[in-house]
């Protein structure tokens, strides 16, 4: 059982790992500020999703994993509120802000 | 080499290198946004030395307020004349030569400790249960170090009077210069009703877990700073002025009572600053409720700047 469960966490991490491995690729690699935000996104909701999916059997009670679940949920938040701003502000500078 | 050593060297090595393109960056802005990045890397140090409160401290105060002062004087600067002018090669080199000697320094006290390394933490681990707390960050900052708790409370706001001394006379007493995005029902609105109620509830949790658990007064008011200054920015509460009787109050509240408390310990216990016997947690718990609302006004009205409008009649 506990096997099982270290599988379940090792794999979902690294899931999680490798979108925030591709997010920094894409806001390395993409041509312009909007498309950047979205590789952002991505790392923020599914790569951090993904850990602490992957780490909430590991916590040891009810709170431990209410506080992960509240961490991802306030950061998917933010993430979501500034990546707006951002998008607003690049449109008011026009395409090339 | 296990995974841990081989992640702590990965992260010198990233600290390092933020360090460096900080000091090299051409703009004001890109060294300000790397200082940031440096305070979260070495929030990150702090905790894999087992420090979390220092972490805290680090990533609240050395990452995002001083971070968002830098912000705010990176965008005056631009708009203040001759900001074109630079500094002389002599100067820079006379700031780098400093700057090494002081770093070299560090490195040989850090380097070349005596051995055996002086330390008191074992009398304070001894000591701490006597005062009800379970941190001994908390038992070292309230109860042996209290004098420079409360110190470093007063210098607070004394910088916070020498950014409000900035202030031309016609305006003083006004409303600080904070740039208000005041546009009703953009996202930034959404935010800023949203987030304070959790942000309130986190700050004060962190002040009260900072008596038997990393956190304390001065994460949970940097957090409250956060929130207010959320809600003025989103244009939802006005930037008070200066002259408020209710904000000089809560500016001063936190210091008074841990002063008063100090002082009332010459008469009930032993000496300045010495809580009774059984009376130290709950004094202590209160301490840290006032130093956390006088810190986050503090906080807050630093990032807001010095008064540059009149005050409305």
């Amino acid at each position: 059982m506990n096997l099982a469960i270290d599988i379940f966490t090792v794999s979902a991490v690294s899931a999680g790992a490798l979108f925030f491995l591709a997010g920094t690729v894409g806001l390395l690699r993409f041509p312009d500020s909007l498309t950047r935000l979205h590789a952002l996104t991505k790392v923020d909701n599914l790569g951090l999703g993904l850990v602490v999916l992957g780490l909430l059997p590991q916590v040891n009670g009810l709170f431990g994993a209410l506080k992960l679940v509240s961490i991802w949920l306030l950061v998917q938040l933010s993430g979501a509120i500034v990546t707006q701003l951002i998008a607003g502000a690049v449109r008011q500078g026009g395409p090339q802000g | 080499m296990t995974i841990l050593s081989a992640f702590d060297i990965g992260l010198v090595v990233l600290i390092l290198g933020i360090g460096a393109s900080t000091i090299a960056a051409r703009e004001a802005f890109t060294a300000v946004i790397g200082y940031v990045v440096y305070g979260l890397l070495l929030a990150i140090a702090w905790v894999r030395l087992s420090a979390v409160d220092v972490a805290l401290t680090e990533a609240a105060i050395g990452g995002g307020m001083t971070g968002m002062l830098l912000l705010g004087a990176v965008a005056r600067l631009r708009f203040a004349e001759g900001n074109d002018v630079r500094t002389s090669l002599p100067t820079r080199l006379a700031a780098g030569v400093m700057c090494a000697l002081i770093a070299a320094g560090l490195a040989a006290a850090i380097l070349s400790p005596p051995d055996p390394i002086p330390t008191l933490a074992p009398m304070v681990m001894e000591h701490l249960a006597q005062s009800g707390l379970g941190n001994p960050v908390a038992g070292v900052l309230f109860v042996y170090r209290a004098l420079d708790t409360l110190l470093e409370k007063v210098v607070l706001i004394l910088a916070l009077l020498g950014v409000w001394s900035l202030a031309p006379d016609s305006v003083w007493g006004g409303i600080p210069g904070l740039r208000v995005y005041a546009r009703p029902g953009s996202t930034l609105t959404f935010l800023a009703q949203l987030l304070p109620p959790v942000g309130i509830v986190v700050a004060f949790y962190m002040c009260w877990v900072g008596a038997k658990e990393p956190g304390g007064a001065f994460q949970g008011g940097t957090v409250l700073a956060a929130m207010w200054l959320l809600v003025m920015i989103a244009g939802l509460k006005r930037v008070p002025s200066i002259s408020q009787s209710w904000l000089r109050l809560l500016l001063v509240v936190g210091p008074v009572i841990f002063l008063a408390i100090g002082l009332a310990g010459m008469v009930l216990a032993n000496a300045f600053l010495d809580y009774p016997a059984g009376y130290a947690k709950p004094l202590i718990v209160a301490v840290e409720v006032a130093l956390t609302l006088s810190i986050g006004v503090a906080l807050g009205m630093l990032a807001a700047g010095p008064p540059e409008r009149v005050r409305q009649p």
